[in-house]
């Protein structure tokens, strides 16, 4: 009390409130907003890196070891006008889906038996923390031996690329779905198969997404590499082995062409498909900015 | 007298952590009636929310039983809706609507559009009629703590269970809810279980509050109130009579532990 009277008397008071206001806000410059768009950013940073490229590359003037930016598209124009990587392009990408649509697959059946038994969360872990770290390309020997050589030996390496990245994915997200969330689903009387697919599957789908693209990712690099080793059974081969093939035939800009679509249809695959379902979906939902 | 809805007959809880079984609740005992306003109240560690649980179907007690309308209690189910204290329990993937609607069809209890109707009548109850379509993200904690009691009472189901639900929220918000409810209750006289730890909201929530002492819950008293914190025979409010039985209880065993 006494501590009250000692502190300085200040007269109260209330003041209106102004209730109409001009905009507040003031539109951004004209820069501000190109810049504040990624692709045009992201866009500026590949052709300062193209214009990088084409003037090292004409100053050492070697094109054996190094062809510039512009032999590059120019032989990269020719091989899709000639159809040749199309066609090789499309050789890779159906063994790709292959191998990654029956990954998914085994990869479900894992982690269903994980989520619903112990032994099963035991195996999953003991699974992956053995073969997760073992390079793809490693079990190729041992795939030609029992497969031969052909698109069956890719199809397994291709599998054991997109297995553990998504089984464990999945897993873990499963795990991490909140308390109140598996409740509310158990309250609404699901179970089985019902509450996987309509409360533990949205739930998780942020994880479940990166071990898609982790799966992708790794998948497409074995798929190129597996091809470099061999590829040559399927009389066409994919896009590995047009660039060794044409490293043989030491036509480097041709290397460099393959080596682009690799890069493109990597970059397609990110920005058009994944980006778009995770625009559609975690984006939208909040659950990741 | 009339048959109770909920008949809770010397139930004992036990939950095991990694190295302990835990006795939640010993031989806790009490009566809801329909259009009941039952609120247990106790200190943190008294079991409310493992009784809650119990209720919902969660937990199975390892003595006594729980009787809904006669029946046995063996799992969770729709006739007994919950309302979480955490703001995660909508699911994120949905929209308001989407959300009340999940409810009704993941029952199986209503599907098309006649769950949508539904819903949308409910939301309306809750004053989340703008809010129809928009993401759970978006919206503040009340909001989404709307939601809840909307999808919870969509349901009509035949008792709510409500698990501090109003616990997470500012305390302006808090008391707006908590007037909410009760308008919302006054239209419809549904049967609610509501579980709190702060006597206030137990006062003027409940027509009937159960007190738990703690470690483990035992039945302390079971007393009526009219929401306006009256002042009763001895001359002092519930109030006040409600913090002598909980807090006269405790300073009484730190005396005893000294």
């Amino acid at each position: 009390m006494t501590e009250n009277t000692v502190q300085t008397q200040r007269p109260e008071f209330v003041t209106p409130v102004q209730k109409s206001f001009g905009v507040v806000q003031k539109p951004l410059t004209r820069w501000e907003r190109i810049y504040n768009h990624a692709g045009i950013r992201k866009g500026a940073l590949l052709i300062a890196m193209a214009l990088i490229w084409e003037v090292y590359a004409r100053k050492i003037d070697n094109p054996l070891l190094f062809p510039t930016f512009s032999a590059t598209v120019a032989a990269l124009w020719r091989a899709i006008a000639s159809g040749v990587i199309p066609q090789r392009t499309w050789s890779s990408i159906s063994v790709l889906l292959q191998g990654y649509g029956v990954g998914l697959l085994l990869a479900g059946l894992l982690t269903a038996l994980a989520t619903a038994t112990q032994v099963g969360t035991d195996l999953l872990e003991t699974l992956s923390s053995m073969f997760n770290p073992l390079p793809s390309i490693a079990l190729l020997p041992l795939a030609v031996l029992w497969f031969g050589l052909g698109n069956g030996s890719l199809i397994f390496v291709l599998i054991h690329a997109v297995l553990w990245s998504v089984a464990l994915n999945t897993h873990a997200g499963f795990r991490a779905v909140p308390e109140a969330l598996r409740m509310v689903g158990r309250n609404y009387g699901l179970s089985g198969l019902r509450y996987v697919g309509l409360i533990l599957i949205p739930a998780a789908f942020p994880n479940i997404l990166t071990g898609l693209k982790i799966g992708w990712a790794f998948a497409w690099r074995t798929l190129i590499a597996a091809e470099l080793v061999f590829g040559v059974s399927q009389g066409s081969g994919g896009l590995g082995w047009y660039i060794f093939e044409n490293k043989n035939l030491l036509e480097t800009a041709n290397v460099f062409a393959g080596l682009f679509t690799v890069i493109l249809i990597g970059l397609a695959v990110e920005n058009l498909i994944f980006r778009n379902i995770e625009m559609r979906t975690v984006h939208k939902w909040g659950m990741q900015r | 007298m009339p048959e109770p809805l909920l008949d809770v007959r010397g139930v004992t809880l036990q939950y095991k952590t990694k190295d302990h079984l835990v006795t939640a609740t010993y031989r806790v005992s009490f009566q809801v009636f329909r259009s009941d306003r039952f609120v247990i109240l106790g200190p943190s560690g008294c079991g409310k929310s493992t009784l809650l649980k119990a209720v919902g179907g969660y937990i199975e007690p390892v003595e006594g039983e729980i009787r809904l309308g006669g029946e046995v209690i063996r799992k969770p189910g729709p006739d007994r809706v919950m309302v979480f204290q955490e703001f995660d329990q909508l699911l994120p993937w949905k929209t308001v609507k989407r959300n009340v609607m999940f409810a009704l069809t993941a029952s199986r209890k209503l599907s098309g559009k006649k769950a949508e109707e539904k819903a949308l009548q409910y939301i309306e109850k809750v004053n989340l009629a703008q809010s129809a379509n928009s993401f759970p993200h978006t919206l503040s904690g009340g909001m989404k703590q709307r939601v809840a009691i909307a999808r919870g009472m969509a349901m009509e189901p035949a008792i709510l269970l409500m698990d501090e639900p109003f616990a997470a929220l500012d305390a302006l918000t808090r008391n707006k809810m908590q007037e909410e409810l009760l308008q919302l209750w006054e239209g419809t006289r549904f049967t609610v279980l509501f579980v709190t730890h702060s006597i206030p909201e137990a006062v003027r929530i409940g027509n009937r509050i159960l007190l738990l002492s703690p470690h483990p819950g035992q039945v302390k008293a079971e007393l009526n109130s009219t929401g306006r914190d009256e002042t009763g025979p001895g001359g002092v409010t519930l109030t006040q009579r409600i913090q002598e039985l909980l807090f006269g209880q405790v300073q009484g065993e730190v005396a005893r532990h000294d």
